[in-house]
């Protein structure tokens, strides 16, 4: 049953703020990296297959489109890593105060781009 | 004496919080093996994560003799299981917060467990191939 009931929180008139936009992030890049390891899982059963099949696989993984992908895939998991030990942090009962999660997220935002800067290094310049 | 009949009453069975399960019927285990593996994970995914920018772009001998090394075979299966375990738990909760219709969140739950089992296995399979296959 589909009732038009209000929901909460109001997320249209809501203002963003850094902590409820990494939350989401979070889980985007969960679910990204969930989804996205089909192509991990492609690439290995193309690796025991062998042959021409690898070279295929091989040669996606080397166009731009299969290098953004990676890229892609390699930011999700910095970020979710990164972002992952600050909620561990929280379990522990650090960082639990205002302050201290601004702060845990703008080091794993820093930790993210710097991430990000080096991996297009290596998939684009390398 | 009659008993203070202002304090709150728990309507909870004794068995029930002997158990200690809850209204999610699996008490704090799901949260718990949540954590478990993702610590678990971070030694292995920093370890494969940077082999993988090391053998860059590897032919097809070179990535099967890295997977071939016997700690870099027990890393990655220890890796593709925990991480699809972790997978499935974490989109267990996505679904259960965002599909309200019972049919379809259960259907929805099976069908996402049996592809990340499916995931799991096919890779830990061809990790398996390649590390006991006979020479090259």
């Amino acid at each position: 049953m589909t009732q038009k009931r209000p929901l909460s929180p109001h997320l249209m008139i809501y203002r963003p703020q850094l902590t409820s936009m990494m939350s989401i992030t979070h889980r985007l890049s969960g679910v990204a990296l969930a989804s996205g390891s089909i192509f991990l899982v492609w690439w290995l059963v193309a690796l025991a297959y062998g042959g021409d099949y690898y070279q295929m696989v091989q040669g996606i993984a080397e166009h731009v489109l299969g290098r953004l992908a990676l890229l892609g895939f390699y930011v999700a998991v910095s970020y979710h890593m990164a972002n992952g030990i600050r909620h561990l942090f929280w379990d522990f009962g650090i960082g639990l105060s205002l302050d201290g999660v601004y702060r845990g997220g703008y080091i794993v935002i820093g930790f993210t781009a710097l991430s990000a800067l080096a991996g297009i290094a290596i998939l684009f310049l390398a | 004496m009659s008993k203070n009949t202002s304090a709150p009453q728990s309507l909870r069975s004794p068995l029930g919080r002997a158990k200690g399960l809850g209204s999610s019927r699996s008490g704090v285990s799901h949260w718990w093996v949540q954590r478990l593996t993702a610590m678990g994970m971070l030694p292995l995914v920093l370890y494969c994560l940077i082999s993988f920018i090391l053998i860059a772009d590897a032919d097809l001998d070179t990535a099967r003799s890295w997977i071939r090394q016997p700690f870099n075979s027990v890393a990655m299966i220890l890796l593709l299981a925990v991480g699809f375990y972790h997978a499935s738990l974490g989109l267990q909760v996505v679904i259960e917060d965002y599909i309200s219709t019972k049919t379809r969140r259960i259907l929805t739950l099976a069908f996402t467990k049996m592809i990340m089992t499916a995931f799991a296995v096919m890779s830990i399979y061809s990790i398996l191939l390649i590390a006991l296959a006979d020479g090259v």
